[in-house]
């Protein structure tokens, strides 16, 4: 009957299996990763701020599959998870959140500024929509000079408001630029509905430049490699910029302090997401439905990880801090 | 000092500037321009008129008008492989990309640990007196001197904005050139035409004295000259000691004169309060303190949003007569 073979024939399979496995795993790395971060950082081992990435994970992971190593990512003050998928390694990245001299900035940047030229990972940045000229202008560069590169520039909901973006979609729709502006759209800017703070259509902002739009279901891994493949290879053919609005959700607060949040946010709507629409949970059940996984090689899966990440933290608790000595250095190349 | 019996021809000092430009273009094809009405227009003060028939549209890029935007593509793009001049039409544009200069560009370098380079130049104009009011005629320079991770170079003379541009061009991280708009035409000097440098950091003597010392940056350079010619006609002997970059400062240069000299006048455009002034006068009284006769005086704009109205303000720029006033007093004479 046609539903069966429709059913049957779920486009997403066409992913393939060591894809759709790879997308699990990522995924279940940054869940992890995350934990142990929250953990690190109640404890009072990690200095500074911490803003976990948990409930997100399939769009920096869904995202990120769909790049070549050599392709660039711009990230956020929310950048773990977009690091990690780009091919970061999680020793290092702890060593840095620590401060410590094996960071992958020697302890100089911090968990909001994560940078790695080898992953082509041009920096997570605290500035909200900072990056956005970053991204565009290394796509910029890859078109010059022939790379055919793609640069991914992520950011929240919240750089909506920021003036900066809707300069570089203009100059990138306009120079045909190689760039993806991956909209996180969480819910919320910190404290506040983004509904308080976005007016009129978020899509037709940057449908209004003539870029190309897309909505995705964020929870949704396979969606978003099957949407980001599409427009980041059309990018690389030279058809020019998108911008793709990932709907999601951050299932911790703003950042890991802000924890009485119901002034501003229901705790049922965070229940219903956590509960109902899980990237990690989803993306599982499916693998299982569909025959590629059973649970016990997605639980072999978790404990691999379990005991790389666990290596990972040990390595970055024992890591020794960067001498005093070195504060001035690195300023100038 | 530039040996003059060397040098064939004089140049405007727009002209060594376009010529610098057109030089790195030829060397190195990494390096681009771009900005508002650069190609075919030749810049707002037609300083590089014919380059865009030299190197096309593709170099000499004409941009929309959005300062941080473009600057931001700047950022990136040096990031990964090119080497971009942006082209700020005026200094005071400088606030709207700030903080693509002063948080990006700046601290890239730093915050991953000296991992990305940002070889960028921004050239931008400083400089009153062109009836241009509040918003078109100051003198910005103490602002990203005031920035780690930034080079700041104020050349006063062709032969200097020629060697300075080009180290700029070369250097690997982002450098801010304050090109005096008045000097473009009015300023004439002999400039080699073969390829020559001048490292940023290095003052140079403009005339040597030996009764005070008048340290004097960018448009106030010629001042001090006229003045120091003044000051000789009543047996006063000044040597004029121009910085040529606020940062790296060359301090030793600076405060050998004034060990020699005795006394120290710091004069330049920029708004006198908490300004490039205090800071070299500061630098001065440290180093110096047991060689002075009395305080270094400093000289700058006047504290006030520069007016429209020529008698207005030609009053808020420091003039000869004031320089050869106040050094008349300073050496009792």
């Amino acid at each position: 009957m046609a539903t069966n073979t429709a059913r049957a024939q779920d486009p997403a399979l066409q992913i393939g299996t060591e894809k759709l496995l790879r997308l699990y795993r990522q995924m279940v790395a940054i869940r992890l990763f995350e934990e142990r971060v929250n953990d690190l950082y109640t404890r009072a081992v990690m200095p500074g701020l911490a803003h976990l990435y948990i409930g997100e994970e399939a769009i920096a992971v869904g995202v990120c599959e769909a790049l070549r190593k050599d392709d660039y990512i711009t990230s956020t003050h929310r950048g773990h998870g977009h690091c990690l998928a780009k091919g970061a390694s999680p020793d290092l990245m702890f060593a840095e959140l620590l401060g410590k001299e094996q960071g992958y900035c020697k302890g100089k940047g911090g968990s909001m500024h994560i940078a790695d030229p080898e992953t082509g990972n041009l920096g997570a940045n605290a500035i909200v929509g900072g990056s956005a000229g970053i991204a565009t202008g290394a796509a910029y560069a890859s078109k010059y000079l022939k790379l055919g590169r793609v640069a991914v520039c992520f950011f929240g909901e919240g750089a909506l408001g920021q003036g900066l973006l809707y300069e570089e979609m203009n100059l990138a729709q306009l120079w045909k630029l190689p760039v993806i502006f991956a909209c996180e759209n969480n819910g919320y800017n910190e404290y506040t509905h983004f509904s308080e703070s976005t007016a009129g259509d978020v899509n037709a902002r940057a449908a209004a430049f003539g870029i190309a739009v897309e909505t995705v279901d964020g929870q949704n891994v396979r969606d978003v490699f099957s949407v980001a493949s599409k427009y980041i290879e059309r990018a690389r053919k030279g058809d020019g910029p998108a911008f793709l609005q990932f709907k999601t959700y951050r299932y911790h607060g703003h950042h890991v302090g802000d924890v009485a949040r119901a002034y501003y946010r229901p705790k049922a709507e965070e229940q219903e997401w956590v509960t109902q629409r899980d990237p990690i949970t989803l993306h599982g059940e499916w693998l299982m439905k569909n025959g590629i996984a059973d649970r016990a090689a997605l639980d072999a899966i978790q404990e691999s990880l379990v005991t790389e990440m666990d290596a990972a933290v040990e390595f970055a608790v024992n890591a020794p801090f960067p001498d005093a000595d070195k504060v001035d250095q690195d300023i100038y190349a | 000092m530039l040996d003059t019996a060397t040098a064939v021809r004089e140049l405007t000092f727009g002209d060594a500037i376009k010529e610098a430009i057109a030089e790195e273009m030829r060397r190195d094809p990494k390096v681009v321009l771009m900005g508002e009405d650069v190609a075919e227009a030749g810049t707002t003060f037609k300083v590089l008129t014919g380059l865009v028939d030299e190197f096309g549209k593709d170099r000499i890029i004409d941009t929309p008008i959005s300062e941080a935007g473009f600057t931001g593509i700047g950022v990136g793009a040096a990031m990964t492989g090119m080497r971009p001049i942006v082209d700020i039409m005026f200094g005071d544009f400088l606030m709207i990309i700030m903080d693509q200069v002063a948080n990006q560009a700046a601290k890239i370098h730093y915050m991953s640990g000296g991992r990305w380079k940002v070889p960028l130049v921004i050239r931008a104009t400083m400089g009153a007196t062109r009836r241009s009011a509040a918003q078109h005629s100051q003198s910005l320079h103490a602002w990203p001197s005031h920035i780690p991770g930034l080079k700041v170079v104020v050349p006063s003379t062709p032969y200097d904005a020629k060697g300075l541009f080009k180290a700029a061009v070369r250097d690997d991280n982002p450098v801010v050139i304050f090109e005096h708009k008045i000097s473009y035409k009015k300023v004439k000097g002999p400039v080699p035409d073969e390829d020559y440098v001048i490292p940023l950091g290095v003052a140079d003597v403009k005339r040597e004295g030996s009764d005070i010392t008048i340290i004097a940056l960018s448009s106030m350079v010629q001042t001090a000259l006229r003045a120091a010619t003044m000051l000789e006609e009543v047996g006063i002997s000044a040597e004029v000691v121009d910085p040529r970059t606020t940062w790296p400062l060359d301090e030793k240069t600076l405060v050998e004169s004034v060990k020699k000299t005795s006394r120290c006048i710091v004069m330049d455009e920029g708004y006198f309060r908490y300004g490039v002034t205090g800071e070299i006068a500061s630098m001065i009284q440290e180093q110096a303190f047991y060689d002075l006769d009395g305080p270094v005086r400093r000289m700058g704009a006047m504290h006030v949003p520069i007016p429209f109205s020529p008698s207005l303000e030609d009053a808020t720029v420091p003039s000869d007569r004031q320089v050869f006033d106040l050094a008349r007093t300073m050496c009792n004479r």
